[in-house]
């Protein structure tokens, strides 16, 4: 609970940002909502010498989100994203994840950027951005790339994020037929297990489906599986879903701690995956 | 009794304005000049010995004034006490216990070594350069293993049993040659960790020039743990001040005498600098005294109506590494309430300590009586399962009668009074139980499984009689009117949350007809209030508060001497009436207490040989225990798909005696259930076989927050006792106690359908899913 020493410096610009991450090298670290980063300082898990303050940066902040797309900055908050009307119409996955992490002092200072840039195996949002598909926008010293969600979760605290990049921007598509539903852990209220859907209806059936899960393994996944067993499925036929979904984490090696082993976690895959498809259905 | 308007009232707590708004005084908040700080070195290891301590590096560490090892306090320093155990068990093993490891650590986060540096920050810093070498030593953390042999906590005693109690009454072979059932259980009482919220925290001061030690402590007991310090340190107790200031919540955790307590004082002795250590979320999870952890094996012989006519009961305690102050009595006071409500005659019952690689057990809210209350009300639901009968009806045959009290138990406890039936059948009406029963079926059919659990709880507590305590169980209060008509009250025990500030006062304000903001109490520092035994098993107003009424009663005698000599009356003819004196009978006159503590202040105007001054110091040695009880029912919803469990519905009857602030008594029975509640659905301690903790963080160990609990719907009934001048029972553990059979007794009902019988706590998901794996009966589905 008591860090080790380090520096602290705040950066102005992404531009600003990015010079003082090459200056610093491999003791610095970004800092955006703290929330992720400062527990990890206090158990001394993560000893930055330096810490580059991002949160003040101003153009990162923020959502615009309408039928034809969603866009948000990296540093926008928890809180800015469970308040917004227009991601709960357009995006409403994000939303729920949004709604269900962590408490007011968490989701009031952590931010998108900083909860995916940490690749934490049971956060929410690496479900929910893989099931809308979002593209990362990532500055570093040479200009912007592009990445696809499925790209940038890599592994356990593994993003395709370099030393000296920075995530700016958060994209994808509306997809006002999704959700994500979580099975809390008891103590860490992190997920256990988190589904994410997205789904496209015509004529009462799934057209198509992306599903992503948290919680599970190293990092979250798509289940193909899962997606192609849906289309042409009766969302509110719960036994045909269920059946859809059943097998949501095979072939994924499930983690264990003293909540939950590995087989009990799979299987909950299913279930959460099977809640998150009728959720995604109904209207809201 | 004078009891008016104060008492009975839903008066806010004094407290909390302070409390609530951050002007309140913890540990934390002592800021003293010159003030250093310390961090502890502590073992990584479960069990290991210490080969070699290099402290070079941090010493030559300028932000560093001192490190001292185990070695250096108990050789250099010739410190070499152990820390105490309060007990009366003629053959109890009682292992060295010194305050800092020496050779050997037993248990992850001993103490090691401790560093004093100018900062919170830089004492970390130097603790991690303190280069300790381990040999690592084979380590016993199962209960049962440890029991049977090697390897040894304390390879000098050559056992790792702490002591073994046989208990017997009446004729238990007979009964169950004769039972019509018998029913084998084997239930685990998991070990669970507090958790205040404040840690435990501590700073000492020594005056050298006063010779004078103080130490600020977050502690339950500041005269006990004086008296302790005097002993381990070999000082006179009269130059040790402990003041325990507000304090963040106890538990019965911080009913204790701490290795870090003694150390940081004799530090501050050695520094003659002020030393605070405030210990970290995760050395508390390794080094506060943690609760439960026991294996009851449980037998239960029957008749076909439900009669239970003997137990036979094996009690396997698991100690930890060491005992700390009340570590082997806990297990004990499970074996006293064995036969909870019921009239059970024939027991036989072992209760055998034992240690293990493990941090110490000891008192935790209801300490002993929650793990007999549990595989007691466990047992109920069993019989009345096995022989297919309503688990109230079980209750209603095995109940003490309502016109059966005083009753004494075959333990030898004598409860003075009771009724639980009456209690149990206004819960029952309160929640319609019949109707749940209905809904129950129907929902079955639905493949939902809903749950409905009782317990019907007695509970042990008010302690107690110093006779059967390990040490003293009176408590004291003094009352001084002072010149200007305002109240002080001095009371011995020790509020942290309990809300004394407010309920003492309500009694005064009746009894001496004050405003209750004329009346201040006065709690937890040794220099200010005379000696007390403190706050814990529920006794500050059942026993502290009848000290209080003691006083009361001295004051009123002599401030009626003093209206008598005013008004050359016969002292034998006036009254407190509505708080105020007046001759019998004669409303024209009259003084109020304020009035007759400044005639005792002047002095001139008394009758000839009282002497001056109002106030009054008084002693309560409670002649018995109290035995509040009560019925809780809970209902839940456990999902067939993921095993989750959802409240449907919690309502707990209580019978506390006489309510002095109903609004207080709800308060302690919300905090009781959510903390049993806890027990029953989340909260476990994991230590791994190398006897590595696994559950160190609050990432790990669930306490549940806000959204995890029920609403809770309360009532009660009102039985006084006459233990106690006062009508009143203690309120602080009952809900604990009450709560934790009640939710698990719902949700394996809820898993009836299954043919569960029983399934151990914490009831996880994941363990009641995979019960749910099985086809269930009735034809429900799934
Ligand atoms: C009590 C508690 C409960 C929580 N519960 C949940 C939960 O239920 N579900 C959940 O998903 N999360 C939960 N979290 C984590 C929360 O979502 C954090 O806010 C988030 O993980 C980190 O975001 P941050 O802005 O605070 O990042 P920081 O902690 O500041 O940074 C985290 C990491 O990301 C890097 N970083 C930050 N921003 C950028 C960027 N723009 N570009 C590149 N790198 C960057 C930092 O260098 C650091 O390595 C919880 C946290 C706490 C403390």
């Amino acid at each position: 609970m008591i860090p080790a020493a380090f520096d602290y410096v705040r950066a102005n610009s992404v531009e600003d940002a990015l010079r003082l991450l090459t200056e610093h090298g491999e003791d610095a670290k970004l800092l955006a909502g703290g929330h992720s980063l400062i527990p990890m300082m206090k158990l001394r898990l993560a000893a930055p010498a330096m810490l580059i303050d991002i949160a003040g940066i101003p153009q990162l902040d923020g959502i615009t989100a309408s039928g034809g797309g969603v866009t948000i900055g990296a540093l926008t908050k928890h809180a800015a994203l469970a308040a917004s009307a227009d991601l709960r119409k357009h995006a409403p996955a994000l939303w729920d994840a949004a709604n269900d992490l962590g408490d007011p002092q968490v989701r009031n200072r952590g931010t998108i950027g900083g909860a995916s840039a940490h690749g934490d195996p049971s956060a929410d949002y690496p479900a929910v951005l893989q099931a809308l598909d979002a593209t990362f926008t990532l500055a570093g010293k040479g200009g912007t790339r592009e990445l696809r969600a499925a790209e940038f979760f890599l592994g356990m605290f593994e993003t395709a994020l370099g030393a000296n990049e920075m995530l700016t921007r958060i994209a994808f598509d509306a997809a006002p037929n999704s959700a994500y539903v979580k099975f809390h852990h008891p103590a860490s209220h992190y997920a256990v297990v988190g589904a994410a859907v997205a789904l496209t209806l015509s004529g009462g059936k799934i057209a198509s489906a992306r599903v992503a899960i948290t919680g599970i393994g190293d990092a979250a996944f798509r289940a193909g599986g899962v997606e192609s067993a849906l289309q042409g499925v009766n969302p509110n036929d719960a036994a045909a879903v269920k059946a859809a979904c059943a097998g949501a984490a095979r072939g994924v090696q499930a983690r264990a701690d003293t909540f939950a082993s590995a087989s009990y976690r799979s299987a909950m895959a299913d279930v959460f995956a099977a809640r998150a498809v009728a959720k995604a259905a109904s209207a809201r | 009794m004078a009891f008016t308007t104060m008492v009975g009232a839903r008066i806010r707590r004094r407290e909390d304005p302070r409390l609530i708004t951050g002007r309140a005084t913890y540990v934390d908040d002592v800021r003293q000049v010159g003030t250093v700080y310390a961090a502890f070195v502590r073992s990584p290891y479960g069990h290991a010995k210490i080969t070699s301590i290099d402290t070079a590096q941090a010493k030559s560490d300028p932000h560093v004034l001192a490190v001292y090892t185990g070695e250096d306090l108990h050789h250099a320093h010739n410190l070499k006490a152990s820390l105490p155990v309060a007990h009366k068990m003629p053959d109890l093993k009682t292992p060295p216990h010194y305050v800092l490891a020496l050779d050997e650590a037993r248990v992850v986060g001993e103490a090691v070594a401790i560093v004093v540096a100018d900062s919170p920050y830089t004492a970390r810093d130097a603790a991690e350069k303190v280069v300790v070498e381990y040999e690592q030593l084979p380590a016993v953390v199962d209960i049962e293993k440890a029991a049977a042999g090697p390897p040894y906590v304390h390879e000098s005693l050559g056992t790792n049993v702490a002591f073994t109690m046989p208990f017997s009454a009446g004729d238990p072979d007979k009964a169950f040659a004769e039972a019509d059932v018998t029913i084998k259980q084997r239930i685990v009482n998991q070990r669970v960790a507090p958790v205040p919220i404040e840690p435990r925290s501590m700073v000492a001061s020594y005056d050298a020039g006063m010779q004078q030690l103080t130490l600020y402590s977050a502690t339950q007991i500041p005269h006990l743990l004086r008296t302790q310090l005097a002993i381990v340190l070999g000082l006179p107790e009269n130059k040790i001040r402990v003041i325990a200031p507000e304090v963040g919540g106890g538990f019965g955790a911080k009913l204790n005498v701490y290795a870090e307590e003694v150390v940081v004082s004799w530090v501050a002795m050695q520094l003659e600098r002020p030393v605070k250590y405030i210990e970290t979320r995760s050395e508390c999870f390794q080094a506060m005294i943690h609760g439960r952890d026991q294996i009851d094996d449980l037998e239960v012989a029957a008749k076909n109506d439900g009669t239970i006519t003997a137990l036979r009961l094996k009690i396997t305690a698991n100690m930890g590494a060491y005992h700390q102050l009340l570590t082997p009595v806990i297990p004990t006071l499970t074996m006293l309430m064995a036969h909870g409500c019921y009239k059970f005659e024939n027991i036989a019952a072992e209760v055998v300590g034992v240690f293990t690689n493990t941090m110490s057990t000891d008192a935790y809210r209801g300490a002993g009586r929650p793990e007999a209350t549990f595989f007691i009300e466990r047992a109920i639901d069993m019989v009345a399962q096995r022989l297919k009968l309503d688990p109230v009806e079980v209750r209603r045959k095995n109940f003490i009668a309502s016109d059966a009290f005083p009753h004494t138990t075959a333990t030898g406890l004598t409860y003075d009074s009771g009724d639980y039936e009456t209690t149990m059948d206004k819960a029952l009406a309160i929640i319609d139980y019949a109707g749940l029963r209905k809904q129950q079926e129907e929902l079955r059919k639905q493949g939902r499984y809903l749950g409905i659990g009782i317990s019907t709880y007695v509970e042990v507590c008010g302690m107690g009689p110093s006779a059967a305590m390990p040490a003293a169980g009176w408590d004291s209060a003094t009352i001084r009117v002072e010149p200007t008509g305002s109240i002080t009250v001095l009371t011995g025990v020790s509020p942290h949350g309990q809300g004394q500030e407010t309920t003492f006062a309500q009694i005064v304000a009746d009894e001496l007809g004050v405003p209750i903001d004329h009346v201040s109490v006065i709690h937890g520092d040794t220099d200010k209030v005379q000696y007390g035994v403190g706050t814990f098993g529920s006794r500050g107003t059942a026993v502290g508060g009848a000290a209080l009424k003691l006083a009361i009663d001295t004051i009123q005698a002599k401030a009626v001497k003093i209206a008598a000599h005013q008004w050359e009356a016969n002292p034998d003819d006036v009254e407190y009436r509505n708080g105020k004196m007046q001759v019998k009978g004669d409303p024209s006159k009259s003084m109020t207490t304020a009035e007759a503590g400044f005639l005792a202040f002047m002095g001139d105007k008394l009758p000839p040989g009282l002497e001056p001054g109002l106030d009054a110091t008084r002693r309560f040695e409670p002649p018995n225990f109290v035995f509040p009880f009560g019925t809780h029912i809970c209902v839940v919803e456990v999902d067939a798909q993921s095993g989750e469990v959802k409240f449907v519905k919690y309502l707990a009857v209580d019978d506390c005696g006489r309510l002095i602030n109903p609004m207080i008594a709800e308060g302690q029975i919300h905090g009781g259930i959510a903390q049993g509640l806890s027990q029953a659905l989340f909260e476990e301690v994991v230590y791994d076989g190398n006897g590595q903790l696994l559950t160190g963080t609050l990432m790990d160990y669930a306490i549940p927050h806000a959204e995890q609990v029920p609403h809770y719907e309360l009532d009660h009934t009102v039985t006084p006792t006459t233990v106690n001048p006062l009508g009143i029972k203690g309120i602080g553990e009952a809900g604990t106690i009450g709560s934790t059979p009640a939710v698990a007794n719902a949700v394996i009902d809820a898993l009836a359908p299954f043919g569960v019988v029983h399934i151990d706590m914490p009831l996880k998901p994941e363990k009641l899913w995979a019960a749910m794996q099985a086809v269930p009966s009735n034809g429900s589905v799934r």
